[in-house]
């Protein structure tokens, strides 16, 4: 078992489908000579050419659009839009084309590839390089969003994408790339759709994702060494497919949910979560549903504030504690 | 102003008609796949008219001499992608009346059942990849599929239609852009039908030919052709599918043509100058092809007879589309995901 970082595991894990099939090829800005601006590709280029990996102009919609093209005719691209805000610039792949080409052609065009973002804060980028976009992602038939958490599950997870014949939007969190975890050797592919119950527990269910995860397994140790609050950690992982019955289960274990989300709070993947938890667990609950949200504001760039809006382990310890003590 | 472009302002050759490098046979082919496009365009419209089409519907009648002559110059296995003026496009390639008059009707026969509509025509098995109905969208998804071409080996050429108006958007000019510094066999055909939607193109661009006067930015041949003339464009597609077969880029060919109807089913056209659209019908594609024919000795029986069997094929599917079931409603959640089904959770 070698300990890789979050970013070698990037490279591990695109590596290891290039080299099982040659469908598998890469494409982005910067991503072949210089390695990715994350240094998250390094070594492909070496490894699998100029011809599978490929430097792109600026021009995300060529980007996204070529990587349809090349998957509708019989490849498994693997595309990169280097920071998940700039899905803005071309979203009508996201939004129009990739989730609605096989439904509107009834079932005749396949469409297997994977679109790499950073994703998410914390590296002081501001307002436009910082965003979390899971949600501008998900609300969309047809498509699939992933978010890993840990080295082993990006290697795992990319490699169920690339091998997904739908088209899958994989969020990379840019502040884990250095982050690092155990990874087995060998071949390594995981399943989307289905959470991970990191901590079980028997007073709340806190629903992570992302940077959030290790935030919420922090704040989960300190409130049972501080308060003795013993709290359920699921790091949720794909958001479609979602696991509902994971989340479900917990949630009549414990009969408190807390979701922990960087995005802002207004229709933020939590809110989906906890409206399908009221619908079907009503029952089990034994008091509010809470989110733990960055607060409805474009993300600061200097230290103090960009610390003060995305949950802090501090503040999730805090919003637990007041309501389970209410 | 919008008649800046004159109707034969680009034409190459004023005398084509002595021309006899196209085999008559083929020639025979597009003045047959004329009257399939003008004929079911025809039809199309009067079955909106009488409310058996609903939705939109954006025809081709007076263009039908680009998707005449591009589809005639492909080989199977090349691959379109057109715009949601795709009626044409779709039918020159093959794919029967009867599935895209169904598609637009709503019925369970159509081409994909009623799932996507007059703007989304699709038959992968004729080579139509799509018809998109995002302006643009479909240049650099045609840029994939020949990057696929070319890193698999494989010979076929994708070729990507889109009108006058896409030329003032970002994905036109970065598919360009990609396409040129891979040299990808991509061929992007532009009808340049005098008018984005209602406005001139001539109001919105600072240069003559919207797509043409722009080629050079992206180090591509400045290549203007009369579109309304099947001959030119079956030459000059033929050289361009030639050239991406043979590995040596892509190609963007502007062909001057004119819709006769207004952009779309909401549209009545009042916006264009007095005497324009007569002006154009002068240069009727296919009466002007008719005409060429006849001087190279096709007797105008023979293409009355083609006209009529054509005529038959699209009564038959109109009547097949009439009798047709409404699409199934059982449809209705399959095919969201590659499982079949519509599942985002467990």
């Amino acid at each position: 078992m070698a300990e890789l970082t979050y970013r070698e595991a990037v490279a591990r894990g695109i590596a290891q489908e290039m080299a099982r099939d040659e469908n598998v090829v890469f494409l982005g800005e910067d991503v072949a000579k210089a390695g990715g601006v994350f240094k998250a590709t390094v070594g492909l280029l070496e490894q699998f050419g100029p011809k599978r990996v490929l430097d792109t102009p600026i021009s995300e919609q060529a980007i996204l659009g070529a990587a349809m093209g090349a998957a509708m005719t019989g490849l498994r691209p693997i595309a990169e839009i280097m920071f998940a805000d700039f899905i803005a610039v071309c979203y009508d792949y996201i939004a129009n084309e990739f989730p609605k080409t096989r439904y509107m052609t009834n079932g005749q065009i396949t469409m297997p590839l994977v679109v790499r973002c950073g994703n998410g804060g914390g590296a002081r980028f501001g307002a436009q390089h910082s965003q979390s976009v899971e949600n501008w992602c998900m609300q969309f038939p047809g498509l699939k969003v992933v978010a890993p958490s840990s080295p082993v599950d990006v290697v795992g997870l990319l490699a169920a994408a690339v091998r997904d014949p739908n088209p899958v939007v994989f969020l990379e969190h840019k502040s884990l790339y250095a982050t690092k975890g155990e990874v087995p050797e060998g071949e390594i592919v995981d399943q989307l759709g289905i959470a991970k119950i990191l901590r079980p527990g028997r007073d709340a269910t806190i629903l992570a994702l992302g940077m959030m995860v290790s935030r919420a397994l922090q704040a989960a140790q300190t409130l049972q060494s501080e308060h003795g609050i013993d709290c359920e950690v699921i790091d949720v992982r794909s958001l479609v497919p979602l696991d509902t019955q994971c989340i479900l289960g917990s949630v009549a274990r414990t009969g408190r949910v807390f979701t922990v989300e960087e995005n802002p709070r207004q229709l933020g993947w939590g809110a989906e979560l906890v409206s399908i938890i009221a619908d079907e667990s009503f029952y089990d609950l034994d008091g509010p549903l809470v989110r733990i949200t960055t607060p409805n504001i474009p993300l600061p760039a200097a230290d103090a504030l960009e610390d003060l809006a995305i949950p802090s382990v501090s503040r999730i310890v805090d919003t637990i504690r007041r309501a389970l003590s209410a | 102003m919008a008649n800046k472009l004159a109707p034969h302002s680009a034409t190459p050759s004023p005398n084509r008609s002595e021309a006899t490098l196209i085999p008559l046979t083929k020639r025979l082919e597009m003045y047959r796949l004329l009257s399939l496009t003008r004929q079911a365009e025809q039809r199309a419209f009067d079955l909106f008219l009488q409310n058996q089409i609903k939705g939109t519907s954006h025809l081709s009648l007076g263009q039908e001499a680009v998707a005449a002559g591009a589809a005639a110059a492909m080989q199977p296995g090349d691959l379109s992608f057109c715009t949601y003026r795709g009626h044409a496009h779709t039918l020159a390639r093959g794919v029967p009346v009867e599935k895209v008059l169904g598609e637009l009707m709503g019925r369970d026969n159509g081409l994909m059942r009623g799932k996507g509509g007059s703007m989304h025509l699709t038959s992968v098995e004729h080579g139509v990849m799509g018809s998109y109905a995002i302006i643009g969208a479909h240049l650099p998804i045609a840029c994939g599929a020949a990057w696929r071409a070319q890193y698999k080996g494989h010979k076929d050429v994708s070729v990507c239609f889109f009108g006058d108006g896409t030329t003032n958007i970002g994905a036109f000019h970065e598919a360009l852009n990609f396409a040129a510094c891979m040299k990808l066999p991509v061929v992007f055909v532009c009808e340049n039908n005098l008018y984005m939607e209602y406005t001139p193109i001539a109001d919105v661009i600072p240069v003559q030919y919207p797509a043409a006067d722009r080629a050079a930015a992206y180090g591509l041949d400045r290549i203007v052709i009369d579109g309304n003339d099947v001959d030119v464009v079956y030459e000059t597609l033929s050289q361009a599918y030639a050239k991406a077969r043979a590995g040596h880029g892509p190609s963007l060919v502007e062909c001057l043509t004119y819709r006769y109807s207004g952009h779309s089913r909401a549209d009545p056209a009042k916006y264009r100058p007095a005497g324009e659209l007569e002006k154009w019908k002068e240069r009727d594609p296919v009466k002007a092809y008719r005409k060429r024919l006849g001087a190279l000795g096709v007797a105008d029986a023979k293409l009355d007879a083609i006209d009529a069997e054509i005529l038959k094929i699209i009564d038959e599917a109109t009547q097949a589309c009439q009798a047709a079931p409404p699409t199934s409603t059982d449809i209705l959640f399959t095919d969201v995901y590659a499982d079949g089904g519509c599942a985002w959770r467990n």
